[in-house]
């Protein structure tokens, strides 16, 4: 066990690091000569030279490479070259907050929207409801989010004044009603299709049918037995989900005007903020390695058949 | 690894927001018993055609994929305008966008270019990039797959290390990072997606391979002196084929909305050429005045997808079906 989880957090860092010397890469492929783009269009060569000897571009890949790891070590994300004298970690430690409330409404969407309506179309296989759901699940995947939230920004906010149009404010919550719903129903049909099936699966399993022989109460059967299966993929999905949308909703942020970490992303490739690329980009991809770190030990708690196949 | 974990976490796809995820194993039945007989047995098309009929959900999907696809190949001919041709008589007085009326059906947008000859020629760009870019990346994804599930060892862990490392950029967010670098082109469009896209079924191929490379099969070939290269194509690649096409299937409809995702964010297919993301982009604006502007691209896209991914269902079910029927 404590094996398996060593291995499991050395392998963590092995992916955290290749995603960071990815993003080095990345950094480096583009085009465009950053030493240029910070010193502006009308700098003169020297300048551009001087800058670029500041910056330590005129060094070697692999003294550059174990600059930018040694930075990173320190949290320093580098600089801006857009926003002046901006760091790359302070602006995104700025927009964390909006984005973990509409990252939390979202997760919170997904399982008030698609956990009951699961267990009602697995309960009544084939009924109204059921297909009901199910158009409606398929509906919620197939919509393109930033449609459906345009649509509901169109009834909600501007035909009924039901909700603020777009931007934040005070009370917050108000203005997360919408985008964290447009977030969340994409999942929530996913999870509402998930559960159904594990639900099914369970349903007909054969210590299913010995509590039932055994003259359990149905509710307490789907109390204790059935949701309990049903409900851990839906768990590890969360985790995976919450992960995901901590690193910035681009679409969603930029449709509802949040200030969150997607429209950084969004608005530094726009102006091909280099550091702040690379900074977004990577935040966001290690809030998804570390939460499928935290999901797939928790996942070991929570399940005892992992526990043992992991104890050997 | 625990890979032998039957739901191991690690196998939960990172959800896109809104694009479809690829259902893993809770969703697909495992394919991975599905032989490749099923597909050239002659009952399994005529078994197709019958549960098609059988089914209205399928059948619609599967009639509104083609009726797609023929608009998209004929499309010059089919749209009654030029989707680039402003018309002087598209804008009302004012400049504003022209309602639907006899003369343009779906209305114009805000440039007097008819509606619904967009929405043909944006069908075009849709299908072209979905098939292309999925077509692309299950090859990447099938080669990385099935040589990282028979080598092993050494090989093995490289290539799913590098697969784990791309999955865990957001797919959405990776793909705009990409073009920033590379420039807005259909071409960009195409290849970013195809390379965000190939490490989901480079993750199941694997998956699949690891358990194909222990059958008699293989283990026959093995010992009349058949090559490896040769039994990865030619043994083991057949079994895999139901898994692709699901999984291909599936892949078109996410590759669409990527795409009209990027194209939403401006950086897509570049303007002003015709596509169902830019449309809704540039009709934002006037949403207030014209909402036709924003519901006919949003409801082809809806339905675009909406088939596709019933049809990938349909098509699950029937493989699945047969098998059972021909007893293996």
């Amino acid at each position: 066990m404590i094996g398996w989880l060593v291995r499991r957090f050395l392998q963590m860092l092995l992916v955290v690091f290749g995603v960071v010397s990815l993003a080095f890469v990345f950094a480096f492929l583009v085009p465009a000569n950053p030493a240029r783009m910070v010193a502006g269009p009308q700098a003169s060569p020297v300048a551009v030279a001087s800058i670029a000897r500041q910056l330590g571009l005129d060094r070697s890949v692999w003294s550059q490479y174990l600059s930018f790891l040694a930075r990173l070590a320190h949290g320093n994300l580098g600089v801006s070259f857009v926003l002046e004298g901006r760091t790359v970690a302070s602006e995104i430690w700025g927009a964390l907050p909006y984005t973990a409330f509409l990252a939390l409404g979202g997760v919170i969407w997904e399982i008030v929207l698609g956990v009951p309506t699961g267990i009602i179309a697995a309960y009544r296989p084939r009924s109204l409801i059921d297909r009901a759901t199910t158009l409606g699940a398929l509906f919620g995947l197939s919509a393109p989010p930033f449609w459906l939230g345009l649509m509901l920004i169109y009834f909600l906010a501007y035909k009924v004044s039901l909700f603020p149009l777009n931007g934040v404010g005070h009370p917050l919550i108000w203005y997360m009603v919408l985008p964290s719903f447009t977030l969340g129903v994409g999942g929530a049909a996913f999870y509402s299709r998930m559960v159904r099936t594990t639900m099914l699966q369970v349903l007909r399993s054969p210590f299913i049918e010995f509590v039932r022989l055994k003259g359990m109460p149905e509710r307490t059967i789907l109390f204790r037995h059935v949701l309990r299966h049903a409900l851990t993929p839906v768990v590890t999905m969360l985790g995976m989900d919450l992960g995901y949308f901590l690193g910035g909703v681009l679409i969603i942020e930029s449709i509802f005007g949040i200030p969150g970490v997607g429209q950084l992303a969004y608005n530094s490739i726009s102006t091909l903020d280099i550091p702040m690329i690379t900074g977004t980009v990577l935040v966001a991809a290690v809030f998804m390695v570390v939460m499928s770190f935290i999901v797939d030990v928790t996942y070991t708690f929570i399940d005892p058949r992992v526990r043992l196949s992991r104890a050997k | 690894m625990p890979c032998g974990v039957p739901f191991a976490p690690e196998r939960a796809s990172p959800r896109v927001a809104g694009v479809i995820n690829l259902p893993e194993n809770e969703i697909v039945p495992d394919l991975v018993g599905i032989e490749p007989v099923v597909l050239s047995q002659p009952n399994f098309w005529s078994r197709a055609g019958k549960s098609l009929l059988h089914d209205p959900v399928a059948l619609c999907s599967v009639l509104f994929i083609l009726l797609l696809v023929v608009v998209a190949v004929f499309a010059p001919w089919i749209a009654p305008y030029n989707p680039l041709r402003e018309f002087a008589n598209g804008l009302s007085e004012v400049g504003a966008p022209v309602a639907p009326n006899s003369h343009f059906l779906l209305g114009t947008d805000e440039a007097g270019r008819d509606v619904l000859s967009r929405l043909i020629f944006g069908a075009r760009v849709s299908l072209l990039v979905g098939v292309v870019a999925t077509a692309l990346a299950s090859t990447i994804g099938v080669l990385i797959g099935a040589v990282a599930g028979y080598v092993g060892g050494v090989t093995e862990s490289v290539l799913m290390r590098f697969t784990d490392m791309v999955l865990s950029f957001p797919i959405l967010l990776f793909c705009v990072a990409l073009i920033a670098v590379t420039g807005p082109s259909t071409r960009n469009v195409v290849l970013v997606i195809a390379f965000a896209y190939w490490t989901y079924l480079a993750r199941v191929v694997r998956g699949q391979v690891l358990s194909l490379k222990e059958r008699e099969f293989v283990t026959a070939a093995r010992t009349l002196g058949v090559g490896h290269f040769k039994i990865i194509f030619k043994h083991v690649m057949p079994h895999l084929m139901p898994t692709i096409i699901v999984y291909g299937t599936l892949g078109v409809a996410t590759s669409i909305l990527i795409e009209a995702s990027l194209s939403f964010l401006g950086i897509g297919v570049p303007l002003p050429q015709a596509s169902w993301g830019g449309m809704i982009s540039e009709g934002q604006q006037y949403f207030q005045t014209a909402p036709w502007l924003l519901i006919a691209p949003g409801v082809a896209l809806i339905l675009t997808v909406l088939s596709i991914n019933l049809a990938g269902d349909w098509l699950t079910d029937v493989l699945d079906a047969t098998r059972r029927e021909i007893g293996r």
